[in-house]
């Protein structure tokens, strides 16, 4: 069947990026394969709408958000609300920077960005909610454009980006409170 | 269509320490634009002006910087490798769907 062969050879390397998405919105392995199985499931029944030459990627990743949107959030429910207001521009770069254990011949925020592992980025991610996660992970993650995500999330441009920001704002956060809780940093910060 | 990012902010223009001269944008300004900016998103007008102020500032090329080894830390750290078990899964339920009649299952 030429039409299933077309969808395979287009669709399936795709998987690797979709899987890794699916498991920092599920936050777990068995929710994130069931929910790549239908999203390449759903993808496939509507393939014969899909157009050559719109964007496949950014398709597959509109099916696995609204899948997850209306099948998995609706088991969890978190909190909505990242309070992010007290978060300064540069929040992250300003704290490394006077991290005073990074040595000399290095600038100390490198150092100290070098020593998340992936474990720590991964946590990080996963405690935002769910609107800035998936912000964060489509934009800097995947590198999708404003107007994609717009169309993938199906908010207004002016939407996207304001997600995005302050989520990049509460990602810092996070990956500060991880690190300071793993002795990654310095933990007396304030000293802004 | 491009997303739009200036905003009349002329009149912000006035406040940083030092006097910027004319056309030049302020430290705040660049640092506002900051991810608009390495999102390749601001208009081509805005984008030379902040590439013009960052040509120039030590202080804001080196949050720049970081903010871009940031962002490729988390894309980098965030990959996860799909389980053979998964592909399967997922070409045999593809196979199934499209037919029982096409050929063999597994």
């Amino acid at each position: 069947m030429a039409d299933q062969e077309q969808f395979s050879d287009l669709a399936m390397e795709y998987m690797p990026a979709l899987y890794s998405a699916a498991l920092r919105m599920t936050r777990n392995p068995a929710d994130a394969e069931d929910l790549v199985q239908e999203t390449y499931l759903k993808a496939y029944r509507a393939f014969g709408s899909y157009r050559d030459g719109t964007n496949l990627k950014a398709w597959l990743y509109r099916i696995l958000t609204n899948t997850y949107i209306n099948t998995y959030r609706a088991k969890k429910r978190r909190p909505e609300i990242a309070d992010v207001e007290d978060v300064e521009a540069l929040y992250m770069y300003h704290h490394l920077a006077g991290d005073p254990s990074a040595g000399l011949g290095r600038s100390a925020e490198d150092v100290a960005l070098e020593r998340f592992t992936d474990t720590d980025v991964k946590s990080a991610v996963e405690s935002l909610p769910d609107t800035f996660r998936i912000a964060v992970l489509l934009a800097d993650v995947e590198g999708f454009s404003y107007k994609e995500i717009a169309e993938i999330t199906d908010v207004p441009i002016g939407t996207v980006m304001s997600r995005i920001h302050r989520g990049r704002k509460a990602l810092q956060k996070a990956l500060m409170d991880v690190g300071r809780a793993r002795g990654l940093v310095a933990v007396s910060d304030e000293a802004k | 269509m491009e997303p739009q990012t200036d905003d009349g902010r002329d009149a912000a223009r006035a406040e940083g320490s030092v006097d910027p001269p004319a056309g030049f944008v302020s430290c705040d300004e660049t640092i506002e634009k900051l991810y608009v900016y390495l999102d390749g998103e601001l208009t081509e007008q805005r984008r030379i002006e902040i590439a013009r102020h960052l040509d120039l500032c030590g202080p804001c090329v080196g949050a720049f910087g970081f903010e871009a080894e940031l962002r490729k830390l988390v894309a980098d750290r965030c990959q996860d490798r799909v389980p053979d078990a998964l592909l399967a899964r997922v070409a045999a339920a593809i196979q199934a769907e499209s037919g029982p009649s096409s050929a063999s299952a597994t």
